[in-house]
């Protein structure tokens, strides 16, 4: 069947902001869809909230909503663009969310509206309500695992009384599996239905009978509209059932099922797809099998495009999302080629010749009060996909890819860390599912304990520990030979087996180079292999590559000027797409420009390992020895040239490993640059010579040097490590005491102390906070004439202290007098001619009154790029790559590339970035913002003034500011002249106030008197903020704390804030934000506008 | 393969055309183990392939590296004992891990006296074959020229009749369906026989049973099997289908296909590597529903030249191959691929029910 004509636009909902449950993989099936449908010559309208994503790029849609999500906005967009059709099905829960909200309220999917291709709100309705589905599972003949349904305690009580404990706790429609739960008592029960009920947007739980510990399997299906059904991809769990699939180390393919259990569950997996009537598309099945006896049960299925089909699609080289839109409107699998192999057609099931495994990363440092126990709620925040010929390779690339300080199942220095713990509390630790069990079990393995002992603790397939096993046998069959001794066979037998260079550094006490010298000279180095969708049956045509010890090795030659992308690896807080959207955007416009592109990135959930974003893709871990590899490799196949390396645009992981390539190979600023930056004597003396201030500060190693910094600089001052993005264990400190434990937790027993500690290279920074001041951010890019363009600049809203990636932010500054700012672009152009920056900078500043410090630069991709890109229409990342490789801002604005901002037309256009905070799936850390940065995403409001702009980001990032109802005070001392405003914009929109007895006291006296004085929780108050929050009668909380430390009443209530989900804002600067844009909501109904109007397109 | 207690026997493949692949030695203990080396890209299914009877003359490669991990159990063979002349993996597993499971791959083979070669890069020869077609080839542990000389010495499969080799010597029953259906083993499947019993009550007769002596037993329908090497060689078989067409309904799979086509007048002729997997893309013309499919042959009807005997059912979509056919004049039809699976998709099993219905009804 051909394409259908009776469509000509589609509106695609995209996933909104980077939550957890929700990461980049939507960004890379939303601009595959976008693509694909653009192609085929459809009018694509896309909205998504999140300006971070390759897919809001203007280039990829007709028109470009960067709007809030919810579906009062997406129905404003429907009502103006009018399409035909609405794709729900690869924005992820977000999207289909939406489109539900929408068909509820007959706005899509019924007559006279757009229609809903891909699935219909039947089917969408089918897979989502947990009743139905048990319900169509058991009318196929499938098996569910007994459960029941309930929608309050009592329905909960009674279900469970048919049950019976362990059972599992699951909230209707949510994702990533918030507020699900094991519960194995009946207190436990009690805690987890009421908050399961309180997770779900309809209040609807499922109750089922737990089936820990059996095996568990996801195959990924597709189904076009002729009703041919494919699995693209069986992925089997490292981790047996009970840690959700997003938390679990999982394998593809499955290994350890016969073909005959494998086909039945296929058969179960299309009866399924066929049941819910999901009728064009992808979905993914969820299977639990008992190893004991075979039994399978479905555990759940997915009716859209999901994390798992981007893995599989990584994993294979099918590319599910781009598939899955061509079905969407009516393409049957048999008329799509195969894009891998050209030749034959996408109706086939792609079979692989080796061993894919993901292992998820986690932030549970970042997050202060979680237990670090993984559950059946997901709670990593980003994945690392690694490509093996076996399971023992595979996941020792995987464990190093991971960027953790890991170099791969043990033998190396963090292994340590476990020689103290016996074998029988091994045994039980590998019990509790955790991110470190794969290590606990690595240990186990290597103290002789049988693999049947470790199999009862942790029920961890006995295949899987014999594998591991094998990797410990040979560590242990090389650990007496030195790098000189080993045979030609021994080496490549290591090598096979997954082990790094760096590990047999460790384990011979010898130096990285020394072991790859002597690797080198016995012969052993990598070959790369080919993904290719058929195990090598037909010639490939689509370069993906992965790396391994073989005979072969695939690589094409060819003699165009090769530039290496170095990725940003796994996702994680303070580093996630916004730098994969500017490794894509230079491997765009190099291409464009003639060079031949190669990625090396380990994140399957980016378009920067989609398979034709570059020339060539080597899906490879981030590590000194691989990516050398990589460039060896490309050396050879152009005859020797050497490429050219990008380490600047993926954040710290490609940075830190400046320094290990050869500095010819460097494109842009060099690492000499990057270290004057990074150096602090050499940065002092730099601004020195400049004249521009800084706060006053030092570096330490120990307490005794932070002692001396602080008698020279006074309290408060900011601590934080050298070398690490996201404002990893920043902290503000105001006394000594505070500063003699933050130094502890720096050098010995934090995250980094797990990194190798503290040494004069890695020094702790140690500066003078100060207090109030307004953070700027400023991105530039200056080319090798010298010329430098401001891309943006960026009024923070929350104060210093806040960590910028935290903070809301807009542009242009909305308090700055613009001389303050013309002295802020003057400061950044002479820092980047000093630096001799070629490409990108970000100089972040603290403006105090009118006096400008500059906190610090990094010549290098910024987090902000692409939403300063989003604001002013300049593509900052491709301009930026073209300058590394040599051209000229003026020749690059003469090509057309280099426009001019859209900002300076329009003056009154604001664009505010907010942060997206994960605290919803952490109940038990405080909400309150600091130093320390822990968004795990951003959204962009866009309008014509800072309220409005403003609201719209609160909007998107879900935070509702109200248009009724009474707001909750709380403020520091420092913050109660602010509130004296707040209270007054307040009572003029007609809200009731609340406040804690200072704040009501303080604001009395202003003549702003509140409606009640609550109590103090500490005091054991009846009426406190935190019954009024649980009851509902409040609709806005703002609390700013006190400073850090100590269990307050302050941290009590944001944490019902949070609970109860009330909105609430920790900073006055917030505050003083959301009245206006409270206020902006009364007098203005949210308009939408595309950005193609904005850019003036 | 690495063993705990370190025992590793070096060993090699050398093709005919002089390429070497090291590795070592897995399953029974022989020095030279020579055939012709072909693929095999599934998944899971390694018992099934290895028993499957129309591998019979050949050495079997895994694409897929870990073979073994599920161990292998009785329930899963697809002849009475591997046919093949050897296997070939990337790592055979050390320990495998399923409830089904009675022994491991490596002692099956052991038992069985067929031996194998693990750690070889199998993605380089799989490259190798798909570029240069099956190819003749030794390993063991015997010397590399040894190996050399036994591979060059290896005829091959064509013109071969490998079916006298593997088909039953005397007749036997097998299931008790409602029908009665006569089977000719050419080398067939366990899977097979166990879809048949389910629509009929099946008399497996060797290859060389003649037309009247099958009508004699008064079925309601003949089955042609699946089975090794090349239709040309098995003229026999060819002229007893010719008698049997018009007088009772007839059903083929794979090489009963290819013998069928070659009955109508028909011709067949070799594929560069053959079709070995459980992923082949196959058009049903009638619906227009994309079937994927189990494949295992290297030979191939040319639909051409059939005339107008036949109308093609089935076509490869991957290069456009004949994969079915239903004869016109006489009630009988007969696919390339295998319907039933065992290693694969359930995909096509609906072909079983066509094939009683035309023993019931007189047409599909």
């Amino acid at each position: 069947m051909p394409k259908r004509t009776d469509l000509s636009s589609i509106l695609i909902i995209g996933s909104g902001p980077i939550v957890i449950g929700q990461a980049c993989e939507f960004d890379y099936s939303g601009t595959q869809a976008c693509r694909v449908l653009k192609e085929e010559g459809y009018r694509v309208i896309l909205a998504n909230s999140n300006p971070a994503t390759i897919m809001t790029d203007p280039d990829f849609a007709d028109r470009t909503y960067i709007e809030p999500l919810t579906w009062e906005v997406v129905a404003r967009i429907i009502e103006r663009e009018k399409p035909d059709a609405v794709l729900p099905t690869l924005g992820g829960q977000t999207g289909l969310n939406t489109a539900m909200a929408l068909f509820e309220r007959g706005l899509v999917g019924v007559p006279g509206t757009p229609e809903l291709i891909g699935a219909n709100a039947e089917a969408i309705a089918t897979a989502e309500d947990r009743d139905k589905f048990k319900q169509a599972m058991l009318e196929i003949g499938l098996s569910v695992p007994p459960s029941g349904i309930a929608h309050s305690m009592d329905e909960a009580m009674k279900v469970i009384e048919t049950i019976g404990l362990p059972a599992i706790i699951r909230p209707a429609y949510i994702l990533g599996g918030r507020g699900t739960g094991i519960a194995s008592t009946p207190e436990q029960f009690a805690v987890l239905a009421a908050n399961g009920l309180a997770a779900s947007p309809i209040n609807e739980i499922l109750i089922e009978k737990s089936i820990a510990g059996w095996k568990e399997y996801e195959l990924e299906v597709m189904r076009d509209r002729a009703d041919n059904c494919v699995i693209i991809c069986s992925i089997e769990n490292f981790d047996p059932m009970g840690v959700h699939t997003g938390d679990s180390i999982t394998v593809a393919p499955a290994q350890t099922l016969s073909d005959v259990e494998y086909q039945r569950m296929r058969d179960a997996a299309f009866a399924c797809i066929r049941r819910v009537g999901v009728e064009t598309g992808g979905s993914n099945v969820q299977f639990a099998v008992n190893p004991l006896n075979g039994d399978q049960v479905v555990i759940e299925m997915n009716p859209r495009v999901s994390r798992s089909s981007a893995l599989a699609s990584k994993a294979t080289g099918f590319p599910i999302a781009k598939i899955a839109a061509k079905l969407a409107v009516g393409y049957t699998l048999d008329e799509i080629p195969n894009d891998i192999t050209r030749a034959t057609p996408a109706s086939f099931e792609p079979t692989i010749d080796y061993v894919v495994t993901k292992i998820p990363r986690w932030a549970f440092e970042k997050l202060p009060g979680t237990s670090g126990v993984l559950g059946t709620q997901m709670q990593s925040v980003g994945e690392v996909m690694s490509i093996g010929r076996t399971f023992p390779e595979s996941l020792q690339k995987a464990l190093r890819s991971l960027e953790q300080g890991r170099l791969g199942l043990g033998c190396d220095p963090a292994e340590g860390q476990l020689d103290s713990v016996s074998d029988e509390e091994l045994l039980t630790l590998v019990g509790i599912p955790t991110p470190e069990r794969i290590f606990q079990i690595g240990e186990l393995l290597r103290r002789g304990v049988t693999i049947e002992r470790i199999h009862d603790a942790c029920r961890v397939d006995p295949w899987f520990l014999d594998q591991m096993s094998m990797i410990v046998e040979e560590r242990a069959a090389v650990a007496g030979e030195t790098p000189s001794s080993l045979s030609r066979a021994s080496w490549r037998r290591v090598k096979r087996l997954g082990f790094s260079d760096a590990q047999l550094a460790h384990l011979w006490s010898v130096d990285e180079g020394v072991v790859r010298t002597a690797r080198e000279a016995a012969g052993v180095i990598p070959t790369y292999k080919t993904v290719d969708t058929c195990s090598a049956e037909f010639a490939a045509e689509t370069p993906y590559h992965y790396s391994t010890y073989e005979d072969e090795n695939e690589v094409r030659p060819s003699d165009r000027q090769r530039v290496i992308i170095l990725g940003s690896g796994p996702n994680r807080i303070g580093q996630g797409i916004e730098f994969d959207y500017c490794c894509v955007h230079a491997s765009f416009a190099l291409r464009d420009a003639g060079f031949e592109t190669v990625m090396v990135n380990c994140n399957p959930e980016t378009v920067s390992t989609d398979y034709d974003t570059s020339d060539r893709l080597y899906f490879e871990p981030l590590t000194k020895e691989d990516v050398l590899n990589v460039i060896a490799a490309e050396t050879a196949a152009a005859g020797g040239r050497s490429p050219k390396v990008i380490v600047s645009l993926g954040g710290q992981t490609p940075l830190k490993l400046s320094g290990q390539i050869p500095v010819e190979l460097i494109a842009g600023t060099s690492p000499s640059s990057i270290d004057l930056a990074e150096d602090r004597e050499k940065w002092n003396a730099l601004c020195e010579s400049l004249n521009i201030p800084q706060p006053p500060g030092g570096t330490a190693v120990d307490l005794a040097q932070a002692l001396d910094i602080v008698d020279r600089v006074g309290f408060p001052v900011l601590v934080r490590p050298s070398y690490v993005l996201g404002g990893r264990a920043m902290q503000i400190v105001h006394d000594r005491e505070h500063l003699a434990r933050a130094m502890a937790e720096l050098s010995g027993f934090g995250s980094l102390g797990k990194e190798g500690g503290l040494s004069a290279e890695r020094p702790v920074l140690v500066d003078r906070f100060l207090e109030d001041a307004t953070e700027v951010d400023v991105d530039a890019i200056r080319d090798h004439t010298g010329e430098v363009i401001i891309g943006g600049v960026m009024e923070h809203v929350e104060e210093a202290g806040v960590h910028s990636g935290d903070s809301a932010c807009a542009i242009p500054p909305q308090t700055l007098p613009s001389w303050v700012v013309e002295v802020i672009e003057s400061y950044t152009a002479a820092i980047a001619s000093a630096l001799d920056v070629r490409g990108l900078i970000n100089v972040q500043f603290a403006v105090a009154g009118t006096n400008v410090y500059v906190i610090e630069a990094n010549p290098r991709a910024s987090r902000t790029v692409p939403f300063v890109a989003k604001a002013t229409g300049v593509p900052l990342a491709k301009v930026a790559t073209r300058v590394m490789l040599g051209a000229t801002l003026a020749e690059l604005r003469a090509e057309g590339l280099l426009s001019r901002s859209v900002l300076l037309d329009s003056p009154s256009t604001v664009a505010v970035k907010e942060a997206v905070l994960p605290f919803s799936r952490f109940p038990e850390v405080d909400t309150a913002l600091g130093p320390e940065m822990r968004s795990t995403g951003e959204v962009m409001g866009i309008d014509d003034s800072f309220g409005k702009a403003f609201y719209k980001a609160e909007l998107a990032a879900g935070t509702v500011l109200p248009s009724q109802g009474t707001v909750f005070l709380s403020l520091a001392d420092g913050d109660k002249p602010a509130g004296i405003v707040v209270a007054k914009r307040l009572r003029e929109l007609g809200f009731g106030i609340v406040a804690t007895p200072g704040t009501a006291d303080y604001l009395g006296r202003f003549g702003h008197v509140v409606d009640a004085v609550v109590g103090k929780v500490s005091e054991g108050a009846q009426v406190t903020a935190v019954n009024l929050i649980a009851s509902g009668d409040i609709s806005f909380v703002i609390n700013t704390p006190q400073g850090r430390g100590g269990r307050t009443d302050g941290e009590a209530i944001r944490k019902a804030a949070n609970v109860h989900r009330v909105s609430s804002v920790t900073t006055v600067e917030a505050a003083l934000a959301a009245v206006q844009g409270m206020a902006e909501q009364l007098h203005h109904p949210l308009d939408v506008r595309s950005l193609q109007e904005h850019h003036g397109r | 393969m690495t063993t705990k207690n370190g025992a590793l026997r070096e060993a090699a493949l050398v093709l005919a055309d002089g390429s070497v692949f090291e590795g070592e030695a897995i399953g029974a203990d022989l020095a030279i183990s020579s055939g012709e080396v072909v693929f095999n890209t599934v998944l899971s299914g390694y018992q099934e392939v290895l028993t499957d009877p129309s591998y019979a003359g050949q050495i079997v490669t895994f694409t897929y590296p870990h073979i073994g991990n599920y161990g292998t159990t009785a329930l899963d063979d697809e002849g009475r004992r591997p046919h093949c002349r050897g296997v070939i993996v990337r790592d055979l597993a050390r320990r495998h891990s399923n409830h089904r499971a009675e022994q491991g791959l490596d002692s099956m083979l052991r038992t069985a006296g067929v031996s194998g070669i693990a750690g070889i890069d199998t993605r380089r020869l799989t490259r190798l074959l798909r570029d240069t077609g099956a190819m003749p080839g030794a390993f063991g542990t015997a010397s590399e020229s040894d190996l050399l000389a036994a591979a060059r010495a290896e005829r091959g499969t064509d013109g071969v009749d490998l079916v006298a080799k593997v088909t039953t010597a005397e007749p036997y029953f097998f299931g008790s369906g409602p029908l009665k259906v006569v089977a000719y083993d050419f080398g067939i499947k366990t899977t097979i026989l166990r879809c048949l019993s389910e629509i009929a009550t099946v008399e497996v007769v060797p290859a060389s049973t003649s037309a009247a002596d099958v009508l004699s037993r008064s079925p309601h329908g003949v089955f042609l099997s699946n089975g090794p090497g090349d239709p040309q060689s098995v003229g026999y078989a060819v002229d007893a289908i010719r008698e049997l067409l018009g007088e009772v309904p007839v059903f083929g799979i794979c090489l009963g296909h290819q013998l069928l086509s070659r009955a109508l007048g028909g011709s067949t002729y070799k594929l560069p590597f053959g079709h070995h997997g459980g992923n082949h893309p196959v058009r049903h013309e009638a619906s227009g529903h994309v079937e994927i499919t189990s494949q295992n042959h290297n030979f191939c009807v040319d639909a051409e030249s059939l005339g107008g005997r036949v109308n093609v059912t089935h076509v490869n979509l991957n290069d456009g191959t004949n994969e079915g056919m239903v004869v016109r004049d006489a009630p009988a039809f007969s696919v390339q691929y295998h319907p039933e699976a065992g290693p694969g998709p359930h995909d096509s099993r609906y072909l079983f029910d066509q094939f009683a219905n035309l023993m019931k009804n007189g047409s599909i």
